[in-house]
């Protein structure tokens, strides 16, 4: 297990100083927090049924994403991306700043692979009437597949496309895997800021749920909620995922370059851990969430947990069990609100427990099952959870910074 | 200071293991005897049909059969023998119980032909949309897919194989991934986190929509015949990189770790640089600065300057974009130098193996430094006069070599490079 600190001696603490949303909600921190606190929820049924899916809330893509040539280059994960990165970089009042965008350092959680599927289907129709010549298939892909569409796939193109559109240089990494790339950007990002190897980074992934080749992936396993939206706690033997469309970016830094700078900080990202399970047994989710609770630091009672709980099955079971352990906390899952954004989960949650320690108040719950409590005064401490739907478990500690 | 710190005072990080798998065949020794004669492993494509393509050749991977093929599984096939072969050099740990994380880099996964034609036939009717296919795919008979086509499915099994510690990491730079898994190593040994990191290349993506999709940009080489001429860095008459498959593995440590436990040190991983480059998706910045800046910054890393690089294992892929660009890059930086150090491309006899081309290299340069013998530049037939390299034309050289630059660059701005000794500077 990996744990990375800022609070030994001799480690930088580090600062969350930017926070971008662009969720199936709304864009902004104002917009998403005033859904939350109205319990809205932004859910389509039909546009993709049986499937349940959360689509993006519009923007004006000009704001974030100034040339049209840009935006035409990328499919609409990555817009989705680029623009919340660009609100984060706005939130942390570094947008254009180019002495400070020219070393600043990004890890990007990212998937990929958005493709053409009319392109897709009228290949594989064409084959099922009989068109199996040697050739077929290079003939067709060679014709119909757009040439820059490999560049809107590539999932380092996230990152390409921030770079290229908000000048963020220093350096550039693509994290992939799932929910755990999402914790993993975040915990490199704090280690090489706590270590000294880095002073500011901008961190994130973005999802675009409106996606049947997506959908596919995860009908393979039957991980997709079907007809009806429910809560993740509710879900019962409707087990699975409704998946979600957000943007979500962070801007963190060590707090001498934030104070340098005069930045105020949201929060303190004091720690973020993460573990591989192997899951061949029951149990090992709800231990290893264990493990990673231990290593997280010494945590006030009746304190607040947002997790990413996917509502598929069995992890969503095996983390209940971890719950329960810690019944004095106020829980959130984010997959009701937002359904499973996948590498963009846990930077999400980051972001809302970020964003609540720094409205002084956790919204509130929306969960018929009872598991979420209210929870009335300012948050000091939020710990956040990302157990993946298949690999992966993530923990990480925001502070109120006093 | 001292001898287990570098001049910043951080832990010195050497390699004690390397494997390394490409066309030119499986392990160290095959692959530089086979690098040192100047031999190509660039061919004919067999695996597919390939009437249609502009580019029927490749530097497949063909000796580890995987039926039915998915580039994912060869990955994972190629990874499999780079990691066994570095771990069992480094004599580290115990079987399946590797004491330090693993950093991956590997090509983003997807649902490829093979299996979407078998998802196309269970939907059992000539005429059908995207939503009859989606349906198709649930009850549980691909339910394997999910597990083999996610992002993190050959971390996982990786991980799962050589016991690595940690959360694995996926990653992918693009070009530049195999440098940048060595660069992740590094950094986490130089935190202290850990004492070893099991840094991996991989790519088996050799398949028809790849070919496709790099010719579709104008980037492949399609002079496919012979094949074996096909790669031609730094040459007038270079037309385009050749796509190839190839894992690499290294195993690094802090250098503490491992005089205390008596391991054999291949070399040292000096310094890393990176610079993201802003100005295009597939192009670089005119003026250079970006890749400069990168190189610049690796030198730095390694406290070290110019003078002190003896060979540049170049990214060379043979684009006539990249050669030009890395030439202005190397030359600002080096001066006059840059006519006088060997500047050699392993990528013209075993092609680009794009996520895995930073560690494949990084073994080579290690080898390099190990037999101080220079593998060639093969295909030099026609020099570039606007690129005046010492490219090692034709035939390997032997030399004293005490540090290696190599240089990955890839598409998305990814510029990578690393600098390699043979001892702690």
């Amino acid at each position: 297990m990996t744990e990375t600190t800022a609070s030994n001696s001799g480690r930088a603490e580090v600062w969350i100083t930017g926070i971008g949303l662009a969720t199936s909600l709304g864009e902004g921190l104002d917009a998403n927090w005033d859904a939350l606190n109205q319990r809205r929820i932004n859910v389509d049924e039909k546009g993709f049924a049986p499937y349940v899916v959360h689509p993006w809330a519009p923007v004006n893509l000009d704001s974030q994403i100034p040339r049209k040539g840009d935006q035409r280059q990328m499919e609409a994960w990555q817009r989705i991306g680029t623009y919340a990165a660009g609100l984060a970089l706005e939130s942390a009042g570094v947008k254009g700043n180019k002495e400070i965008l020219g070393r600043m350092d990004m890890i990007v959680a990212a998937g990929g692979g958005e493709r053409d599927i009319s392109v897709d289907v009228g290949i594989l129709t064409a084959q099922a009437k009989g068109n199996s010549a040697p050739g077929f298939l290079n003939e067709r892909l060679m014709n119909d597949l757009r040439p820059t569409l490999f560049l809107a796939q590539l999932s380092n193109l996230l990152a390409g496309n921030i770079a290229i559109v908000h000048g963020v240089t220093g350096t550039s990494r693509t994290f992939m895997g799932e929910e755990l790339a999402g914790v993993d950007a975040a915990r490199i990002a704090l280690a090489r800021i706590a270590g000294g190897q880095s002073d500011i980074a901008l961190i994130g992934g973005s999802q675009n749920g409106e996606r049947k080749d997506l959908l596919v992936l995860y009908e393979f396993a039957g991980f997709n909620l079907k007809d009806r939206f429910a809560p993740v706690w509710t879900r019962g033997k409707s087990a699975g995922f409704a998946l979600g469309s957000a943007g979500a970016f962070l801007v963190i830094e060590s707090k001498a370059h934030a104070q340098a700078r005069g930045a105020k900080p949201y929060a303190r990202l004091t720690r973020v851990v993460a573990d591989l399970a192997r899951r061949d047994n029951p149990g090992e989710v709800t231990a290893s969430l264990q493990k990673l609770w231990s290593k997280l630091g010494p945590l006030e009672s009746k304190g607040v947990i947002i997790t990413g709980a996917t509502g598929a099955e069995p992890v969503t079971a095996e983390e209940r069990a971890f719950l329960g352990e810690h019944k004095d906390f106020a829980v959130r899952a984010t997959g009701t609100m937002f359904g499973h954004t996948m590498e963009t989960q846990f930077p999400l949650g980051l972001g809302l427990a970020a964003l609540s320690i720094s409205r002084g108040a956790l919204f509130p719950p929306n969960d018929p099952s009872g598991l979420e409590v209210e929870k009335s005064g300012p948050p000091a401490q939020i710990v956040v959870i990302g157990a993946g739907h298949w690999r992966g478990e993530g923990m990480a500690l925001v502070e109120a910074i006093q | 200071m001292t001898a287990t710190r570098d001049k910043f005072g951080r832990p010195v990080v050497v390699v004690t293991g390397m494997g390394v798998v490409t066309s030119l065949g499986a392990g160290k020794t095959d692959n530089w005897a086979k690098l040192t004669a100047g031999e190509s492993g660039i061919r004919t494509i067999t695996r597919f049909p390939t009437v249609g393509l502009k580019t029927t050749m490749a530097g497949t991977v063909d000796f580890i059969p995987i039926e039915p093929f998915s580039s994912t599984d060869l990955s994972e096939r190629l990874a499999d023998l780079a990691a066994g072969e570095a771990v069992a050099q480094a004599n580290i740990g115990t079987r399946g119980d590797f004491p330090g994380p693993l950093f991956l880099a590997v090509a983003p996964v997807e649902i490829e032909w093979p299996q979407r034609q078998e998802m196309g036939r269970a939907v059992g009717t000539s005429e059908f949309n995207y939503d009859d296919l989606l349906r198709a795919c649930g009850g549980g008979k691909f339910t394997r897919y999910h597990r083999r086509f996610l992002f993190g499915s050959v971390a996982d099994h990786l991980a799962g194989t050589f016991g690595t510690k940690d959360s694995p990491i996926s990653l992918s730079t693009a070009c530049a991934s195999g440098a940048t898994a060595i660069q992740l190593g590094v950094e986490a040994i130089r935190r202290g986190e850990t004492d070893a990191a099991l840094c991996v290349g991989t790519e088996g993506s050799v398949n028809p929509e790849s070919l496709v999709r790099f010719s579709l940009l104008s980037a492949l080489s399609t002079h496919n015949d012979p094949p074996q001429s096909a790669s031609k860095p730094f040459s007038k008459n270079r037309d385009g990189f050749v796509i190839a498959e190839g894992a690499a593995a290294l195993v690094l440590e802090s250098y503490e770790a491992a005089t205390a436990r008596g391991a054999e040190i291949i070399g040292v991983v000096a310094g890393c640089g990176e610079l993201t480059d802003s100005f295009h998706r597939t192009r670089s910045s005119p003026d250079g600065k970006p890749i400069i800046g990168c190189v610049r910054k690796a030198l730095a890393d390694a406290g070290m300057t110019s003078e002190q690089i003896d060979y540049i294992n170049a990214h060379g892929t043979a684009t006539p974009e990249n050669d030009k660009m890395e030439y202005l890059g190397i030359s600002t930086v080096f001066g006059e130098r840059a006519k006088q150090v060997p500047v050699s491309s392993n990528k013209s006899m075993v092609g680009h193996t794009i996520s895995a081309a930073g560690a494949v290299e990084a073994v080579f340069s290690l080898l390099t430094l190990e037999h101080q013998r220079i593998p060639p530049t093969i295909n030099y037939d026609v020099p570039d006069p606007a690129i005046p390299f010492d490219v090692v034309p034709n035939t390997a050289r032997d030399a004293r070599v005490t540090a290696v630059m190599s240089n990955s660059f890839g598409f998305g701005g990814q510029n990578a490079s690393l600098v390699l000794t043979r001892e702690p500077i």
